[in-house]
């Protein structure tokens, strides 16, 4: 029997209650938070899958353009020409609460928004295979930066849910029936000694009862004979 | 509101490509020197940094370590030689942790 050392006594006791009380609502609030934030760990989960498949696609499509331009092309003439980029991106992080969760959400700034500027070279020098792979590559990054955020949000989810979980359990298969356990021992033990207590109150009521009766006998016996003696005289 | 930057973390010919797109790259050599740079990275405002699978296959511990942080947020892309479906296990591990068992 565990967590059976504690103090039998009313002090414990209504102590114990009240943090059975606590605990029991706070297994519902957890198990509440379980549920819904299993709720949108499953869409996000979802959308992280066929993001990622589509990604890897892109990037499969653009890594093939490359390689056929830089068959193409010398290796110098290609870093040459994809050394200074015209493009760049700032990123911004603004963070969303999901259920006390904090995930980040990215939007990011493009410096150029042309889409005929994405290439950083004159092409005078280099194949339209790098054309092809540089496209491919701007077509997928909207959707890798999409990912990047939705994956980091699936990964912190992942861990809050497995922290929540452990909790839910431990309330309700160790916490809660350990209490009510302390409990049901500390009423039998309080019962018990109640009952002890008036036992012995019958007990010593039995006693004195015992006492005071033979008392009154002796004192009769005395009163007889005193008086016996006195017949005796007359 | 500060901003961050995004890097690109892999080999020279897988990483190349991505200088276009305005992003950060920084070819490795070797998984040694993709760690240190991953974790000198790490400490400064990178909010997302992509890493070839082709180096993440050896560098789980690193990654285990930065998963459960907000920044950076590291993400798995195929490199040149294609993809070698870490990162899809990965989306799978992440549901086997918070639900228990693979139900997709």
């Amino acid at each position: 029997m565990p967590a059976l050392n504690v103090n039998p006594t009313r002090q414990e006791l209504t102590r114990l209650k009240s943090r059975l009380r606590t605990s029991i609502r706070g297994h519902k609030l957890l198990k509440d938070k379980r549920d819904e934030l299993m709720k949108q760990f499953m869409d996000v989960v979802r959308e992280n899958r066929a993001l990622r498949q589509r990604v890897e696609e892109g990037l499969m499509r653009a890594h093939g353009s490359f390689t056929v331009a830089s068959a193409i092309m010398s290796a110098e003439r290609m870093e040459e020409a994809l050394m200074y980029p015209k493009q760049s991106v700032e990123l911004e992080m603004t963070f969303k609460n999901i259920m006390s969760v904090n995930v980040p959400e990215y939007t990011f700034r493009t410096r150029n928004d042309d889409p005929g500027e994405v290439y950083p070279y004159g092409f005078a020098t280099t194949s339209g295979e790098l054309d092809d792979a540089v496209d491919a590559m701007s077509s997928v990054f909207q959707d890798m930066l999409r990912l990047a955020q939705i994956e980091k949000t699936s990964q912190l989810l992942a861990e809050e849910i497995e922290k929540t979980r452990r909790r839910v359990n431990a309330l309700e298969y160790v916490k809660i029936p350990q209490m009510q356990e302390s409990i049901k021992y500390i009423t039998m033990k309080l019962d018990e000694n109640e009952r002890a207590n008036t036992i012995r109150l019958m007990k010593v009521k039995d006693m004195l009862l015992k006492e005071a009766i033979e008392e009154k006998r002796a004192e009769d016996a005395r009163a007889v004979q005193a008086f016996g003696g006195q017949m005796e005289e007359v | 509101m500060p901003s961050y930057k995004i890097a690109v973390l892999g080999d020279r010919d897988s990483v190349l490509g991505f200088q276009t797109l305005g992003l950060t790259v920084r070819p490795a050599d070797t998984v040694e020197e993709a760690k240190t740079l991953l974790h000198t990275m790490a400490k400064e405002d990178y909010a997302v940094i992509y890493l070839t699978e082709q180096y993440a296959q050896y560098m789980g511990p690193e990654l285990e370590r930065y998963k459960d942080r907000l920044t950076p947020a590291i993400i798995l892309i195929p490199g040149k030689e294609g993809p070698l479906g870490i990162g899809m296990a990965q989306v799978k591990k992440s549901v086997e942790r918070a639900v228990g068992a693979d139900i997709l």
